[in-house]
């Protein structure tokens, strides 16, 4: 994982499977005070006390297909690597608290890259979920909610990719707007083979 | 272009879109249109399933197929990673290892259009170690 984002979608994808229909991620960031805090919540299934325990190690997980999970172990080793670490807060039929935090000066603190990619695909697939994305900075908060934006637009479902790829418009020149950090809004469109 | 920074700002383009071509809600049912799920697991993530996933949506739609793009979990092949699965209307699902976008463009072009096969497939009876035993 070479940026936060596509860790962001691999955490996110552990909410998807508990069931979740409403995932929060929140990220906090502030150059002054050297925090980069990413917080995902979700209203899942929640995780049982006894897995809960020894969750980041890498052979627990409750998947069948392979009996490693790698997901929340990788999260919490790059959240170290710069004096930081990870949360996790669930209860069983409640839902789950994913809180890595991450020193924002730390040369091992990874770029958040294409979050708005990120969004795009999670929106896209997952049109019965709804997506609240929130970025705080020292220069102010943005905060996007799939099901409002569906709800504003009047249209049944988000998941039209010209639609999609506006949505995506829209939330770069936010993040912009509030100089989010090592953030690529990249060039969509121009597949090359 | 002027730049989209509200909601308010994207619904009126997307009206003044609308005035100019009849947009279709596109009723989909599922059973009936081409289902195409990217693994996007740990594996599937760190080897480049996001590029993959992106293509399918975008190109899906630019290229006129009538399709669900949808994300799944681990689906046992890590070492084949990015796998997608693609389940043509009435026929069993494929699964592909090993797409990059190349081999993204010929699933396009010759499975999903044609029918075709292509490189890549990871047969049915494959079992993992696990199972093996």
């Amino acid at each position: 994982m070479k940026e936060l984002s596509l860790n962001i979608l691999d955490i996110v994808q552990n909410s998807i499977r508990a069931k979740a229909d409403e995932i929060l991620i929140k990220i906090n960031e502030s150059f002054a005070n050297d925090i980069y805090q990413i917080k995902i919540t979700d209203n899942g299934t929640g995780i049982p006390q006894e897995i809960l325990q020894n969750i980041t190690d890498p052979f627990v997980t409750t998947r069948t297909k392979r009996r490693m999970g790698l997901g929340l172990s990788l999260l919490e080793y790059h959240a170290e690597l710069t004096g930081g670490g990870l949360e996790i807060n669930s209860k069983a039929g409640e839902g789950t608290e994913v809180i890595a935090s991450f020193a924002f000066k730390h040369i091992d603190r990874q770029p958040l890259g294409d979050i708005v990619g990120i969004l795009i695909i999670m929106i896209a697939a997952n049109p019965g979920i709804n997506f609240i994305y929130t970025h705080n900075t020292d220069k102010g908060e943005y905060r996007f909610s799939s099901k409002e934006t569906k709800e504003f637009l009047e249209v049944s479902t988000l998941n039209e990719m010209s639609l999609l790829e506006e949505i995506g418009w829209m939330i770069g020149e936010n993040l912009k707007e509030i100089e989010v950090s090592g953030f690529e809004l990249r060039k969509r469109n121009k597949v090359v083979l | 272009m002027s730049k989209i920074t509200s909601l308010a700002d994207l619904k009126k383009k997307r009206e003044e879109l609308k005035s100019g071509l009849d947009i279709r809600v596109k009723a989909i049912d599922p059973e009936n249109v081409v289902q195409v799920k990217v693994a996007m697991a740990t594996c599937g993530i760190a080897s480049g399933a996001k590029t993959v996933m992106e293509f399918f949506l975008e190109q899906l739609e630019r290229r006129n197929v009538a399709a669900v793009v949808t994300q799944t979990g681990c689906m046992g092949y890590c070492y084949a990673e990015p796998t997608i699965e693609v389940k043509l209307p009435g026929q069993d699902p494929v699964v592909f290892g090993f797409v990059d976008l190349k081999r993204a463009d010929q699933i396009i072009e010759k499975y999903i259009k044609t029918g075709e096969l292509v490189d890549g497939i990871i047969p049915v009876n494959y079992q993992t170690i696990d199972l093996k035993e």
